[in-house]
């Protein structure tokens, strides 16, 4: 038996395998699928994407207004400042995103009742702080957790910036802030460009991580609401698979569509 | 009320503290990566050699399989994979006329977080066969080597220069992935942690506790794996 014959034998067993794996996803989806729960729950489904798509959208902005002054001090900063947004950055790659969200969502959901018990007057100023909607918590996890992984990129990115053109713009006797506006940001953001696609994706990937905290995004929808009550457990998982995919892929078009419209130059 | 135990006695061992009950869960969660992993380096090849030079339906549905798993997300894949995995088996087991078996949450886990690994794998092997200069390989065929022998001498140990950063990459994620399997209920390192901290409502306490855990698994992989670059690169000119 030689190499040709193996590598025929593992083609065939892939290739057999995915063939019938692909028949039984059609002969379920067109004979033994269950679509009527859809016509019913379209408003909470709706009311469940804008969630999602509000918690993306917003942590990835406010994770990258984040990331900024995170990658800067790293590389122009005093020590103890850089030393303490390179921990920040280690910390938030370095542990699982699920974690981080329980962290906050319980540890501080359980620590305002707790000041609230300690000092009234907290209680009756900040009632609003303890009755916050799960949402809101899983928007800082997830900034935080944007900012984390952004700010070591953008990091590279500033120190990327070929040093000539900072002392240029330095004779051109710019001010350091102007400096950092006209040239060394706008540089630094060409750089990550390709790289931000990818990051963006990751971010939509992590939202369905919001229904473990009781969010009412398209994950809580299908899983607390859909699932729970109609015990139907397949066809929602399988329209979530969809909607995310579609999300990805219009994401990746969109940024593909903006690459070519930054001239890039190096 | 009893004297409820502080914070560093509530990490002892035996049944008045928790220390036990994580560790374990960590033990779990790295067992959990270890063998999803290579799980995913095995298919992994598999995917990339037949990306490379399968027929054109090989090479179609690896194609399909790695888009759609990386555009998906991983809870996602893995609430459907579990579920519908269990219960394509058993419904298998039943129309063979066995008994339905309850699937062991250890060994779906793998099998999930193996198939989404393998997906990722994938790419990142591709991508570094494909940058072998092609000039090592026709030289190879020309000394009359077999493909098993070209595969052994040039293109694995002139792969894994390409191919290490993105696999410890992989590794440092399926690490953080475990977490999810969380969510289906298996006990590993994030759940039992949080079923610790609610048991005693110590959040903060338990939750950084498990942070340190995940933090250690990262910085001693990330050391091993830089220790297995720089072996692999041996005899290359260094990066600027």
């Amino acid at each position: 038996m030689n190499t040709s014959h193996i590598k025929f034998i593992i083609k065939s067993l892939v290739v057999g395998v995915l063939l019938l794996v692909a028949g039984g996803l059609l002969y379920w989806l067109f004979a033994a699928s269950r679509w009527d729960w859809i016509a019913k729950y379209l408003p909470l489904l709706v009311k469940g994407l804008w969630l999602t798509l509000l918690l993306w959208v917003l942590s990835c902005i406010l994770g990258m207004i984040l990331a900024i002054p995170i990658g800067l001090v790293q590389v122009t900063g005093p020590r103890w400042l850089a030393a303490i947004a390179h921990g920040f950055c280690t910390v938030i790659r370095g542990t699982p995103l699920l974690l981080q969200l329980w962290l906050i969502y319980y540890g501080l959901g359980s620590l305002f009742p707790q000041i609230g018990m300690i000092y009234p007057e907290f209680k009756n100023d900040f009632t609003w702080l303890i009755r916050l909607d799960a949402f809101w918590y899983a928007l800082l996890a997830f900034t935080l957790s944007f900012a984390g992984y952004e700010g070591e990129i953008m990091r590279g990115a500033f120190l990327g910036v070929p040093r000539g053109e900072l002392e240029a713009a330095r004779a051109f006797g710019m001010s350091p802030w102007k400096v950092l506006t006209r040239v060394w940001f706008p540089r630094a953001v060409r750089l990550v460009l390709p790289t931000l696609a990818g990051e963006v994706v990751l971010q939509l990937k992590a939202t369905p991580l919001a229904m473990t905290v009781t969010v009412m995004d398209l994950a809580g929808v299908v899983r607390n609401r859909i699932t729970q009550d109609t015990y139907i457990v397949y066809e929602p998982l399988m329209l979530l698979a969809v909607i995310y995919m579609c999300l990805t892929f219009l994401t990746v078009w969109i940024f593909s569509f903006i690459e070519k419209r930054v001239p890039q130059k190096r | 009320m009893a004297a409820k135990p502080g914070f560093p006695e509530i990490l002892a061992f035996g049944p008045t503290g928790y220390g036990d009950e994580l560790l374990w869960g960590a033990a779990m969660s790295i067992s959990i990566a270890l063998l999803a992993y290579s799980l995913g380096l095995i298919i992994g090849i598999i995917g990339a050699l037949c990306k490379l030079d399968g027929s054109p339906l090989t090479r179609g549905i690896m194609e399909g399989y790695t888009t759609l798993v990386r555009a998906v997300p991983e809870l996602i894949l893995i609430l459907i994979l579990y579920y519908a995995g269990t219960a394509t088996l058993n419904q298998l087991l039943e129309s063979a006329g066995y008994e339905t078996v309850a699937i062991n949450g250890f060994v779906a886990a793998v099998l999930v977080l193996g198939f989404v690994q393998g997906a990722y794998s994938t790419e990142v092997l591709r991508a570094a066969i494909q940058a072998i200069p092609v000039g090592q390989m026709e030289a190879a065929k020309a000394y009359g080597m077999s493909p098993w022998l070209i595969f052994r001498r040039i293109t694995l140990p002139s792969m894994l220069p390409y191919a290490i950063p993105g696999l410890a990459n992989l590794w440092l994620i399926v690490t953080k992935d475990t977490a999810l399997i969380a969510v289906v209920g298996y006990t590993e390192l994030a759940l039992a942690t949080r079923q610790a901290a609610g048991n005693t409502k110590m959040y903060f306490t338990f939750f950084m506790v498990a942070g340190l855990i995940y933090l250690i698994i990262t910085l001693i992989s990330q050391k091993g794996f830089a220790i297995l670059e720089k072996r692999v690169r041996r005899g290359q000119r260094k990066l600027a």
